[in-house]
């Protein structure tokens, strides 16, 4: 199978290629929604050619239009202008045969959550009209890829966030499609059931020629495709196999390692706040990775980050060393340099500086704080006071036990990480420390009170981000605020002073009348860290904020997150993202309900194998746990 | 004093985000107002068990001057309508049959003649009974014409009956459907409102954010039930401008009395939709368990059909529906002029309803999500 | 074809075992249709039966005792004896009677002059109880009036003078006038309208806001067979509904059925179509499941009850209203019910509204066709 590779710079090169080869082949294709009033351009004129048997993905911030692109593909929505020919037929003319023969994995996918994992995957089956012995042989290899076996009589609606995407990725692919179409698929899903997840779908590229189309927020994932394709507000801002993309960044990425004494995420703020002479930094390992600008990076690390005129951290050459490149690098860097020209496209020549362009939903933008003085480690040791004291948490669903005698405490001004797959019992744990659930026994203290008993005053030292958008959609962003304020009982003068603040701490300014449910997820995003850190809380609780958000808005979003711990703000957080446990003080794993690790991210790796990275070492650690625990109950 | 400055702030600023969100949507400020206005002009109109128009058919096989005059009363009531004139009575059944008519008065070929003899003669009417009472009260009318036929021939009953009807001298329906819609349209947009406006929040996943704020569980009842209680008044004031100013039906008591009555009235509704609320799951069930109470409500409320008809066990079952009671004093302040001492004692059920509900609500808030 | 009815099949089952695992379903489907069916039967009530009536005699005398003697025998009423006016209205107005009749002091010298008078004051609230009440009474007294004049000779049916003309009526189809007989046929108006309309609409909004249809609509699976797969079970469901309450007509309520049940069940299954359209066609052009309950609620429900002719006689309502109610598929269907049960097979009647049904069907359904297109533009 030859695959048809486009210059990375945008253009498909076009070649003799045989049409009918091409899964996908867009010309000029655009898609205008029109309201009463405004119409919104979700794709402008869009080029693209998907050769048949490889594997592409799109990438791309919050409202790219990556979504919109697979729903035209699969004849859900018509192209306004332009034509978009699927499996070499008209989407226009040929919605339904295109509709028969391709699989279609939404975002939200529709399983009927009261019907069994069999039901619904008979229902497919019976849909596309496989045939009993066929569907045998297939279901059978189905359940043993997705380990759903021994669930097939459980309600859908009763499975955990993984095993529900592995059972819509079983539904869609009940037959063999010629396009398999996948809108997110891993959102919300913890490594090892993405590991799995990843695992069917390679599997079924391999034994069945698959072409397939994913779209992710995942770079990882991005890069076991043939073909990549950088979409930014509707247009495609590259495309090439991911070997190409990387060369993008060949000899700008480099990783220093953290001087002792200091917090990786200080070392990467920093970092980030230079942002004429850094494209990207995060942290990684016991490094911190960073990417230089192509105008400087050709020279080595430049001379102002060796010797910076103010502050006291600064780079040196000893500590540096360059790495290879990866696609998350060059994903950054051409999104970091189309900003850039967004703006230099208006007056000034300049290069690389923070946006101040707000309709640009994923710029870094301003992030207000004062320069970097962070205390030193030592300083913090010593005001050690916990926050958050858990010790012997139970609770039991019934008979099943969600969380088994947990304990541990969290010191202020910590950032304190919560990882563990879909259904380990961090949700469960998240929701009594917040008072949302009782414990069924155990000792529990936030804030020094239990927040379930206590009275409701004391729910005003923590604030609350949840996993999804959970503000008034149909309200605007200042209304969200006040409401917000209101119940918190801030005054009315103090109020608006607050809202004021927040507004322009996270961004939001000029965007006080829109309706926040109809703003991209970058801006809820935002607007749900505002509204958590209204009150000024001394704890927030973050539970999955950065889910299915792309790279560039997480910098970010982390970049805050270090502020305000340094402010004295104690953070307890949930992520999907491994990578980002690098920037907890320290962390939890839980598994089935049991603390599997406890410690730094160095403890953490140590103990998981002293694997080179967190999702390595996460992986190992929740793996051995479940082997041992398995070994235990064949013993017993 | 700062806490209850701090509790008031914090109310404040939940009913005002409650209202925001019914009234944000224009579809929802439609679906709010719009219907009702519509409807309190529809039932005016239609839901009426008045009868001023009776298609008839007569039979007339007496052809005389006698049974011609029957007839030309009947004519001439403003409520009969002669359809056809008829030579047979099957051709009259058939009338009936198909619907046609309502009534046909069939006199007999003898009429005249058993009249000018001094007997009595009779005059058969066949009535459609597909609407009883539509046909009963048809039946009356005939009734009533022909007495003053007879009293026309001489025939003066030594006795007459002198009917007087209080607070609603034309015995009009409608005096009677109006007022109650007061209370009746509103009950159905506030348990919607109410059963909705917790469900809503649990299935966007808005009632975690809100139960980490603050707030207290009974601060959220509180400002979850005042919105539809402001709704509900507010159209009951809608269909009150109606009943005054289109239908000019007339107002005997006092306007306070009756929103105090409709202020009782609505609390009680809003903690059964709260408890609706609370108790299911997402916004379907929500709909449909809200619905299958309101139906038996309505129904049993004595809208239509009056209490008193009911079988003695029904009667008791109604204790427990505030829009039975909400009627009592709608139409009591409203037809006769009864000041808040008469109607006080149809507060103790609709308050006890509200008693019960509103705790068993806010209970339910903080326990029903585990 | 065979592709067609093998996803029809399993679209089919899906939606079967979810209304057999949804609790509100069941509800909407099953146990109100039983609720209503014991209130309309047993609750619901226009006749006039013992109404508590107070009499004032303010002569006592044997003549007054046996003309208002006919009141006591009298199912209608309930008379309790009142010493004076004054208590007569105080039991009125605080309406522990509905009504009072009253007889003056001279009554009996009038009543031999002829010009006698008997005072009845209706509490006038419930206007149309109070109707009867009036027709009852004068209807009552005057009879005893009759057999009083006849018993002193008096009588005008004598042989002199002149007769005078005496209403004999007949009341077809409901001889008793037992309000029972056409509430019944109405309940299953409602009930059908109820599964078909609201409830359809709720379930179908639901795909729509749950996003299950997305993934449905890159299937082959076509429109009609998911419009199909959720009229089929609905329709089951409405007819389970139908048959509960024609048991119970009949066992229940001794409604007589006095047309044919194969027609009955054909005009049903009509009905029960154009009102699963009107559901399907409301869900897909609102897609949300609030808008789409209110509007089932506004358009089908609400109006079945008051403007097809259950509670209230069109005839009689203004011309606007009669066009609104003439505008309502329930309207027809609740005729043909009404005819079905208590006259029979009326062929002029069930033709006209039967082809009247298949006209909404047709439109209905059109439209649900029309607006579930497989596209979320």
């Amino acid at each position: 199978m030859t695959t048809e590779r486009t210059n990375a710079a945008g253009q498909p090169v076009h070649s003799l290629t045989d049409r009918t080869s091409l899964v996908v082949s867009a010309h000029d294709a655009g898609k205008i929604f029109r309201e009463k009033k405004t119409s919104v351009t979700a794709l402008c004129s869009l080029s693209l050619d998907v050769p048949a048997g490889s594997m592409t993905a799109f990438v791309g911030p919050d409202g790219a239009g990556k979504t919109t692109f697979l729903r035209m593909i699969c004849g859900l929505l018509a192209p306004t202008s332009g034509t978009l020919l699927v499996l070499g037929l008209n989407v226009a003319d040929h919605a339904a045969e295109i509709q028969s023969r391709i699989s279609y994995m939404p975002q939200r996918f529709g399983l009927y959550e009261d019907l069994s994992v069999m039901e619904n995957m008979n229902l497919y089956a019976d849909l596309h009209g496989i045939p009993g012995p066929a569907r045998k042989e297939r279901f059978a290899r189905l359940l043993d890829m997705t380990d759903l076996a021994r669930f097939t009589a459980r309600p859908a609606g009763k499975l955990s966030g993984g095993m529900k995407q592995k059972l819509a990725l079983a539904c869609t692919l009940v037959r063999s499609p010629e396009l398999l179409l996948l809108d997110e698929p891993s959102v919300g899903v913890d490594p090892l059931s993405r590991r799995e997840l990843w695992a069917i779908i390679t599997k079924m590229v391999q034994e069945e020629h698959l072409s397939v189309i994913v779209s992710t927020a995942y770079m990882d994932e991005a890069e076991r495709c043939d073909n990549v394709v950088v979409m930014h507000e509707g247009s495609i801002l590259a495309q090439g196999s991911p070997e190409e993309l990387r060369k993008l960044t060949q000899g700008l990425c480099h990783a220093t390692s953290v001087p002792v004494g200091m917090k990786a995420r200080h070392l990467q703020a920093w970092l980030l706040d230079q942002p004429s002479l850094i494209m990207d930094a995060v942290p990684e390992g016991s490094h911190v990775r960073f990417v230089l600008p192509p105008e400087h990076g050709r020279n080595g690390i430049p001379q102002e980050l060796i010797s910076p005129c103010s502050g006291n951290i600064h780079l040196k050459v000893e500590d540096c060393t360059g790495v290879t490149p990866r696609l998350e690098d060059s994903f950054m860097f051409l999104l970091r340099h189309r900003q850039a020209s967004a703006e230099s496209s208006g007056a000034e020549e300049k290069i690389l500086s923070p946006s101040q362009d707000t309709t640009i939903p994923d710029a870094l933008p301003d992030v207000k704080t004062a320069p970097f003085s962070p205390r030193t480690e030592d300083g913090q040791q010593n005001s050690k006071e916990a926050v958050i004291e858990v010790r012997d948490l139970v609770r039991k669903f019934g008979s099943f036990t969600a969380v088994a005698s947990t304990s541990f405490s969290v010191y202020r001004g910590e950032v304190f990480g919560l990882l563990g797959p879909n259904g380990a019992g961090k949700t469960t744990t998240f929701r009594m420390l917040c008072g949302l659930l009782p414990a069924t026994s155990g000792y529990l203290r936030v804030a020094g009170e239990n927040l379930r008993t206590a009275a409701a005053q004391a729910r005003t030292r923590v604030g609350y981000v949840s996993q999804k958008f959970s503000l008034y959609g149909n309200l605007s962003v200042l209304e969200n605020l006040h409401f917000f304020g209101g119940v918190y009982g801030i005054g009315p003068f103090a109020l608006r002073r607050r809202i004021r603040e927040v507004l322009e701490e996270f961004d939001l300014t000029g965007h006080e009348h829109d309706i926040s449910g109809a703003m991209p997820g970058g801006f809820k995003q935002r607007l749900s860290m505002a509204v958590g850190m209204l009150h000024k809380p001394e704890i927030l609780f973050l539970d999955e904020p950065t889910s299915g958000i792309d790279p560039l808005a997480r910098r970010v979003f982390w970049r805050r997150i270090t502020t305000l711990s340094d402010e004295g703000t104690t953070i307890i957080i949930t992520t999907h993202f491994m990578e980002e446990a690098e920037y907890c003080d320290r962390m939890l794993i839980q598994d089935a309900g049991q603390v599997l690790a406890l410690g730094t991210p160095d403890d953490v790796r140590r103990q998981g194998g002293s694997a080179p990275t967190m999702e390595e070492a996460f992986i190992h650690i929740v793996e051995s746990s479940r082997a041992a625990r398995a070994a235990a109950k064949e013993g017993a | 004093m700062h806490d209850i400055l701090l509790l008031l702030r914090r109310l404040r600023s939940l009913c005002i985000k409650e209202l925001l969100i019914i009234f944000k949507d224009p579809a929802n400020r439609l679906v709010l107002i719009v219907p009702v206005v519509i409807q309190s002009f529809i039932f005016g109109y239609a839901a009426t068990y008045d009868l001023n128009y009776v298609p008839y058919v007569v039979c007339d096989q007496s052809r005389s001057t006698l049974s011609r005059d029957l007839v030309a009363r009947l004519d001439g009531s403003q409520k009969f309508s002669r359809q056809a004139t008829l030579e047979s009575t099957a051709e009259a059944e058939e009338w009936i049959y198909d619907g046609r008519a309502l009534l046909a008065v069939q006199i007999g070929s003898d009429f005249a003649d058993r009249i000018l003899s001094g007997r009595n003669a009779n005059v058969q009417i066949i009535l459609d009974g597909r609407n009883s009472t539509t046909a009963s009260i048809a039946q009356g009318y005939v009734s009533q014409i022909v007495e003053a036929w007879n009293s026309g021939l001489g025939h003066k009953s030594p006795v007459t009956i002198d009917v007087r009807a209080w607070f609603n001298p034309q015995l009009e329906t409608r005096w009677n459907i109006m007022p109650g819609m007061l209370a009746s349209l509103s009950i159905i947009q506030i348990m919607l409102l109410a059963a909705l406006s917790v469900a809503r929040e649990r299935e966007q996943g808005t009632f975690d954010q809100m139960l980490v704020t603050p707030l207290s569980p009974w601060e959220i009842l509180i400002g979850k039930a005042i919105p539809p209680v402001v709704v509900g008044l507010a159209q009951a004031a809608l269909v009150l401008l109606v009943c005054l100013f289109w239908f000019d039906i007339p107002f005997a008591g006092s306007y306070v009395d009756l929103f105090v009555a409709l202020g009782v009235f609505t609390l009680s509704c809003a903690g059964l939709g709260l408890c609706v609320s609370a108790i299911s799951l997402n916004m379907q069930q929500a709909l449909v368990y809200c619905f299958v109470t309101l139906l038996p409500m309505v129904l049993l409320s004595g809208l239509a059909t009056p209490v008193s008809s009911m079988p003695e066990a029904m009667q008791i079952a109604t204790y427990a529906n505030p829009l039975r009671f909400a009627l009592v004093c709608v139409r009591s302040v409203y037809l006769e002029g009864g000041t808040l001492s008469d109607i006080a004692p149809n507060f103790i059920p609709m308050l006890a309803v509200a008693a019960v509900t509103l705790p068993l609500a806010g209970w339910l808030f903080r326990n029903r999500l585990s | 074809m065979n592709g067609f009815l093998r996803r029809l099949g399993a679209l089919t089952v899906k939606e079967l075992r979810q209304i057999s695992r949804d609790p509100s379903s069941i509800m909407i489907g099953l146990v109100l249709p039983i609720i209503l069916i014991l209130i309309f039967g047993y609750g619901l009530s226009l006749d006039v039966k013992n109404v508590p009536m107070a009499v004032v005699m303010e002569h006592d005398t044997p003549l007054v005792r046996d003309l208002l003697s006919g009141l006591n025998g009298s199912a209608y009423f309930s008379p309790r004896h009142a010493s004076s006016m004054h208590e007569a209205e105080e039991l009125l107005r605080k309406r522990e009677v509905d009504a009072i009749l009253r007889t003056g002091s001279d009554f009996d010298s009038r009543f031999m002059k002829g010009d006698a008078k008997v005072q009845l004051i209706l509490h006038g609230v419930d206007s149309t109880t109070a109707t009867l009440i009036g027709q009852y009474t004068s209807a009552l007294l005057s009879l005893r009036v009759q057999t009083n004049l006849d018993r002193q000779g008096l009588s005008a049916d004598s042989g002199k003078g002149t007769g005078s003309a005496v209403v004999q009526s007949r009341m077809w189809f409901n001889e008793a006038a037992d309000s029972t007989w056409y509430l019944v046929p109405g309940l299953i108006v409602i009930i059908m309208t109820l599964v078909g309309a609201f409830l359809t609409a709720l379930i179908m909004a639901r795909e729509w806001e749950r996003g299950t249809l997305e993934a449905l609509f890159v299937s082959p699976v076509g429109r009609t067979e998911i419009l199909l797969s959720k009229i089929i079970p609905y329709f089951l469901l409405g007819m389970a509904g139908l048959l509960l309450c024609l048991a119970a007509a009949r066992w229940l309520f001794a409604v007589p059925l006095r047309g044919s049940l194969t027609i009955f069940l054909l005009s049903s299954s009509l009905y029960l179509v154009v009102s699963l359209g009107m559901g399907l066609a409301i869900s897909s052009v609102t897609r949300s499941q609030f808008l789409s309950c209110q509007i089932a609620l506004v358009v089908s429900f609400l109006p079945a009850v008051i403007l097809s002719g259950f509670l209230f006689d069109l005839r009689s309502v203004p011309l606007a209203a009669r066009i609104v109610g003439n505008i309502l598929p329930a309207t027809y269907y609740m005729e043909m019910l009404k005819t079905l049960f208590l006259a029979g097979n009326n062929p002029v009647i069930l033709l006209r509204d039967a082809a009247a049904l298949l006209v909404y069907a047709v439109l209905f359904m059109g439209v649900a066709i029309r607006f579930t297109r497989k596209n979320l533009d």
